[in-house]
Formats: C-alpha cells, structure tokens, sequence
C-alpha cells in the first residue's frame, strides 16, 4: 500500500512506527515519564512510551495517574515543550581563541542527526509554526534553528481528550491539527487501532515501511469524534478580540490585581512553548586565551532584562506581567502576524500562585469603572 | 516549508576588525576608527548602529558616529559606563574587536531634501546624530536649512566641541549650544535644550522643520512638545531610542517598545509612532 | 519723545506684548534705558531688588558666589528674557549675581513704582501676573530638568 500527503489509514498500535523509525537511522524524541511528568526526551524503543496515564492539570496543579489501561496519548501536554530541542535553553553560539595579533572566531558546530518529534500536539504544532517566524523574521533568520527544524520530522498525536487548563479551540490552534505534520496519529481507543494521516512526501517514505490497512467508515467517525471530544470538554477559552482589547487596556487598574499575586517567577515564560527572548553570556577560560559566546533562556519577569545604563525600565511586577500579557496576546500580531499564545494552558498549570491566562484575559474585557476591583 | 541554503551568514557571528586609530574626545569618552579584518567595509545609514565586541569582555550596541559617506571610516565613539565600555574605551591602534552590524533604522536625510532639518542633541546624543549631520552638511543645498540645537552638562563635557566651531563658522548653518552650568569663563548659554530650541525655533518656518532628536528620553520628550508648540507638524518629528540590546536582530526580546522591536523597528522612529507609549510607564 | 520710546519699546518685548496701550503707558512712567559693557555687574547677590530688566540685546550670566571655586553660571538670559524676579517677593533683595556677557541694552522698570501702581490699581497687578508668571514657569521647569543632571553617567 503506498501512501502519499493526505492519504490515510489504520494501524494497530504506534509500535511499529517507532521501530520503522529506529531502523532507519533518525532520532526519535518523544513523550517519557520523568520525576512524576510527561516529558519529551530520546526513546530507544516503543517501550519507553509511557503507558496507561492521564493527567489532571488546573491552576499550579499538575499529577498524572493511572488511567485507561495500557492507552497511549491519554495525557496531554506536560512541562515541556519541543522549544527545549529547536531553541536549546543553553547553546553555544561561537567560541574565540586569542591569536599573537587579535583572535579567531569559530562558529560552533550545530550536531542535530535527523530527528523525530514523536508525539506533537496541535498546539505544539501550532508553537512550532510561530517560533519558526520569530527566528526567520525577514530580515534575519537564525541559520541553527532553520537546519534543525529541516532536519526534524514531526509525528503528530491528535487529542482525543482535553485537560482543565487547555484552551486550544478558542486560540483556533486545535484539538485537530490539519497541516504542520509529517504523520498524525489519532488513537481510537474502542477500536484498538489508530489513524495514521500522512502530510508529506517525507511522512510518505516512513509509512511505506509499515503494515497499513484501508481506513474504514467506523474509524474515520471515531477518529472525529475523538477530535471533536477534545474540542467539547474545554471549560477554558481565550476571550474574543483580546490583541485590540490590550491596546486599550494598558492603564487598566487589573494588572495591580494581577502583579500582588504574581511572583515575577518566570515559570510562565519557560513552559511556554513560543516565549524566544535569550539573554547572551560570555565565558572565559582562566587564561584567558579562550572564550564562548552562549545564548540561554531569558525572561521578561527578570529585572535585569529591562536594564538600559542607569537602571531597569520595568521595575514592577506590574508592567512586568503587563509586558509578557500584552506581548504575548496583542503585540504579537503586530510583530509576527499572529498571537503567541496556542492555548496549551501550561502556564496556567505551571504557574506556582495558579494564574489564570484566560482569566486575566477577560478581566481586562470587564470596564475598569465596573470592574468593582 | 523552510529551505535552508549552505553557508547562511550567521547574524550572530561578528567578523574581526582593527582599530586604525583612537583618540579622547571627553574624560571617559573616547573614539575609535576601525577597519574589516575579514572582508570589504560595510556601508552604513545616519542612525544606524553596530554591535561591538570587546574579546573575553561583551558585546554592546554602540552607534556609528562617522561619516556615511566615507564607511571605510568605521567610528564609533563611546563612554565608559559599563565592562564592555569601559574595554571599547581603552582600546589601542592595532588592536582587535568584533563588529555586528550595521543594524537598525536611520535618520530619513533623502526622504526629508526640501527641510529645515532641526538636529536636537543632548549628551552623548549628538554622536548618533553625527552621520545625519556630516550628510545635511555635504548636501546643504538640498535642504531648505540646518540647525543644531546641542545640550551638554557642562562646556566641559561637549562632545565634538572642535568641530561644532567649524560647523558653526559656516555661513549656511544655525548652530545653538547650551549647557545646564558652566563657571565664568563659558561665553555661551546656560540653560536647557528646550529654552534654546523655543529661540532657534522662532526664526523659522515651522511648516518647514524636519526635527531629528537624540538624547535622554526626557529631553527628547520635553523638546518634541516645544516643537509641537512652535507648530511642527508631528509626522516630521524623529527621535532615537535607547533599550537593552543583546542580539540587535529582533530574536532576544529585550529590546521591546509595544509592538516594536527598537533594534529592527528602531533605534529611530517616527515620533508620532511611538508617542502613545513614551508617555506611559515602564513601557 | 523719550516716554514713547519706552513704550514702543515695551510693547515689542515678548512679555510685555501682550499689555494694551494704556497699561503700556502707565509702565512706561516706571522704565528707563539701560546699558551694560560686556563683564559689567548688573546686580549682586544681597543688593536690594529695586529693578527688574527687559532684555532687548545681549547675554546676561546668573551667577550664585561659592566660597571654594569660581562662580557657577546657572542660567543665561538673552534678548526678550526677564532679569530678576525678586521684585516682586519681599524682602526684595537679589538672591544671585547677574553680570553681562556681551553688551547689554535693557529697559528697567523701577520696582517701588510698579508696586506703587499695582497696589494703586489691583487689575493691573493681576496683568503683571497673567503676564509675567508664564515666563517664571518656563525658567523654573528649565531649572527642574538642570537638577536632574540628565546627561550625567549613572552608574547602575
């Protein structure tokens, strides 16, 4: 049977794929257990796959149990994100060697093997996709992040179920995602099977490899109605016109409300699966002859990121979370041509005081001179 | 679907060059001219700048200060304030430095022919002002008039002091330079930028004013309202802006001004574009 | 001929512009023609503050004395500027130096005879007020923006 992009069909369990993918030489980076979470790491086999889990998240609360026997993609996404693989949180950008007249610089390797991401949400996808516009803007583009994310084949898990901080329909990011994978999985739990959809030529060349057989009508409903399931069961949305809304709202009296309970932590901007802002550090040998230029993970929730000669500029946790909120929901748009919010709710779960994206979004929806804050 | 082509710059990687020379313009303040080790120079915009970096030390944004006629004159000039300054500041003729750049928007010298370009400086302001300036000046006939309206702390600390004489010597130049004190040797004014400005001002066509303002957020905030008074129409107003840079190409976030990245979308905007924000705080 | 002078004069100085013909006529009797040779005193520190001068050409430097080091110029005032504002606040006495930088051609007008008239004629008080006031604003937010040392280093 051969497959081609949109061609779909059924398979009995991911095992297969994931050994197809071994063999063939790439790397695959998926979903594993660790410290009590789903996070996303190397699997050498399909028995690294966690099993038979699902998680309750809400605000600052994350636990996985026991759920489905033997399911597979009941759990949906956990602290990390694939932002952790394409925009290391520490990466070496080029080191320097003094020279009798000056010095070198050598540009650091960059070893990605092909890669496998096993297991993307769409939300994920969905973060992917703007992460991709922020490090190729049009002016410049980030030569490591492009060759990386070419190099990187993207297996994706459709949602059958949402958890209580997901929001993913109202940012229009999901449950299903439609374009964005190579090869989509949707488990059907009561038929034990799943629904393999290829999205590329690529995703087409792996599945060729597989026992495969013709969707039939009860699989094609089920793998709906799991999407649509997971789309049902969202209790959280994102309010209607929210980048127009924050435009506006800047000196509305809610962030005083937000910043009392905020702990400027900075949990929110490294769940996130599209906050990009780095810092750069430079570091020394004791000769002093050799040196690295390193680019880490930065948060605008620190005072040091602000800081102009003389002082920060944001010096409360007010225009702090102002400035992640507005950026994130509204200044996006204008900078990327999108939100940079995808709905994942992890920053709600994540979030040690339990804040609430969605709710501090529609507090600003409220009139200030009713607000009764 | 992305396309990636072998041997894509890398805008982070800084390519080497030497410094052909270096001389004090004030105490602490210091100008370098440098040269491309790796390569052919680079021709820059007035306005634009460049990311130095000092081996083992950092990497700053630093202005360029030269002429934009001449890039193969790369100069920059800064003040020691921080660790990388104060390196940038102690550099000898011979040594090396890494440049990124040049990056950033510019001062609109060809779009604004026809103006009377007002330049207000305050500091070390006037050096990013500077390539604008040597451009007027090398094309004064195609503008309609020039004035320069400089503010320092004191007769001291004025930068480019020699060369504000022979600015001022020409004939088709008006140029006011004010310092906040000065003991009684000083023959010039004391008082602050706005005061002068209201008086350059008052002479002029103000339907005909271009204004290129850079210098501390106040002073620029405070001169933008005395030019509005004097009826400068507020779409021909452009002021340089100042935030923490790290990677000067819009990927590290830290240099956000509401929508605008002041790396890419500044350092100079259009004033009337970013107005709204400039009056709020921690922005 | 000399009291018209004054008071074409008077009406082309920027704070005074504003005052009708009358009023004009009524300052005139308090004002006369000054001049100063470039490094002249105008006044001194501790002199009583019996005048106040219009600028009509030239600088004149606002000095304050210290003991330690030569005087610190705080201000320059140039053509259409006010010299002198102690006038109008008891006890009348010059809080600083003022000495001109180039020649100087003023018009002063005697203090005791202004506050004679505005107290004679309270509308005319608040004229002086209306008038002058904008143009003390102006230099005391200027001396607000100098305090703050703006251009200073501020090492973080």
């Amino acid at each position: 049977m051969s497959a081609d992009a949109g061609s779909r069909f059924v398979i009995d369990d991911p095992s297969a794929l994931v050994s197809a993918l071994l063999d063939d030489g790439w790397r695959v980076l998926g979903p594993r257990l660790r410290d009590d979470a789903i996070v996303y790491d190397e699997i050498t086999g399909p028995g690294d796959l966690p099993r038979g889990l699902i998680d309750d998240q809400e605000g600052g609360h994350y636990r996985l149990r026991a759920g489905r026997e033997a399911s597979w993609f009941d759990y949906v996404v956990g602290p990390q994100s694939w932002k952790k693989w394409l925009f290391p949180a520490r990466q070496k950008l080029w080191s320097a060697e003094k020279t009798g007249d000056g010095f070198d610089i050598n540009p650091a390797a960059d070893d990605w093997p092909k890669t496998v991401f096993f297991g993307v949400r769409a939300c994920e996808i969905a973060a992917i996709e703007v992460q991709d516009r922020v490090f190729d803007n049009g002016d410049f583009a980030d030569p490591g992040y492009r060759q990386r994310r070419a190099a990187t084949l993207i297996v994706a898990v459709q949602c059958a179920r949402s958890a209580a901080t997901c929001f993913c329909a109202s940012m229009n990011t999901g449950p299903h995602a439609d374009s964005g994978f190579d090869i989509a999985l949707t488990e059907l739990a009561d038929e034990a099977a799943f629904l393999v959809e290829c999205g590329s030529a690529r995703g087409a060349a792996i599945l060729d490899r597989l026992e495969m057989r013709v969707p039939e009508e009860g699989h094609l409903r089920a793998a709906e109605a799991a999407s649509k399931n997971a789309a049902d069961s969202q209790t959280r949305r994102m309010v209607d016109d929210i980048p127009n809304l924050l435009r506006e709202k800047l000196d509305h009296p809610h962030w005083e409300v937000v910043a009392d309970a905020c702990l400027s932590c900075a949990n929110c901007t490294l769940v996130c699966p599209t906050c990009f802002c780095s810092d750069v550090e430079d570091v020394n040998d004791l000769t002093g002859d050799h040196t690295e230029r390193w680019r880490t993970w930065d948060s605008c929730f620190t005072a040091d990121f602000s800081y102009v000669h003389g002082g920060s500029v944001r010096r409360s946790t007010k225009s702090r979370y102002r400035q992640w909120l507005t950026h994130k929901l509204s200044t996006w748009h204008d900078q990327f041509g999108s939100s940079g919010c995808v709905g994942c709710g992890r920053c709600i779960a994540w979030c040690p005081v339990g804040i609430d994206i969605t709710a501090e979004a529609a507090a600003f929806a409220t009139d200030p001179e009713q607000s009764g804050d | 679907m992305l396309v990636v082509q072998d041997q894509e710059p890398d805008p982070m990687l800084p390519r080497r060059y030497r410094v052909r020379s270096t001389w004090a313009e004030l105490a602490g303040v210091t100008s370098v001219e440098l040269t491309p080790v790796d390569g052919a120079a680079v021709a820059f915009r007035p306005g634009q700048f460049n990311m130095l970096y000092a081996f083992g030390v950092g990497e700053i944004a630093i202005s360029i200060s030269g002429d934009p006629a001449e890039p193969q004159r790369l100069i920059h000039t800064t003040r020691s304030v921080g660790a990388v300054s104060a390196a940038l500041t102690k550099l000898c003729e011979g040594d090396m430095l890494g440049v990124r750049g040049p990056f950033g928007s510019a001062w609109p010298v060809a779009a604004e022919t026809g103006r009377h370009i007002v330049f207000v400086a305050g500091g070390l302001g006037l050096a990013p002002l500077r390539p604008a300036i040597y451009h007027v000046l090398e094309h004064r006939e195609r503008y309609a008039g020039m004035t320069l309206v400089y503010g320092a702390r004191s007769p001291d600390e004025l930068l480019y002091a020699e060369e504000i004489k022979t600015w001022k010597s020409r004939f088709d130049t008006e140029i006011e330079v004010t310092v906040d004190h000065a003991n009684p040797a000083w023959t010039g004014r004391v008082g602050v930028v706005t005061s002068c400005l209201d008086r350059a001002l008052a002479g002029i066509d103000p339907a005909m004013v271009s204004a290129f303002l850079c210098g501390p957020e106040i002073m620029m905030r405070f001169s933008v309202m005395s030019l509005a008074d004097a009826g400068v129409p507020p779409d021909r107003v452009w002021i340089s802006m100042e935030r923490n840079m790290k990677c000067a190409i819009g990927f590290c976030g830290h240099c956000q001004f509401g929508p605008d990245f002041v790396c890419r979308d500044g350092p100079v905007f259009r004033h009337d574009h970013v107005a709204p924000l400039l009056s709020m705080k921690e922005i | 001929m000399r009291i018209h002078g004054i008071e074409e004069i008077l009406s082309e100085h920027p704070v005074f512009k504003a005052f009708d013909k009358e009023t004009l006529e009524l300052l005139a009797g308090c004002a006369r023609n000054e001049h100063f040779r470039a490094g002249d005193r105008i006044f001194a520190e501790g002199d009583p503050a019996d005048k106040v001068f219009l600028l009509r050409h030239g600088d004149a430097a606002v000095e304050i004395a210290t003991s330690e080091r030569a005087p610190i110029i705080v201000e320059t005032l140039h053509a259409g500027d006010v010299l002198g504002w102690s006038w109008m606040v008891p006890p009348y006495r010059h809080m600083s130096d003022a000495r001109a930088m180039t020649e100087i051609r003023a018009v002063s007008l005697g203090a005791d005879c202004m506050r004679t008239k505005c107290d004679d004629n309270p509308a005319l008080g608040y004229q002086m007020f209306q008038n002058l006031l904008p143009h003390m604003a102006v230099r005391v937010r200027a001396l607000r923006m100098q305090v703050l040392d703006i251009y200073g280093t501020k090492k973080g």
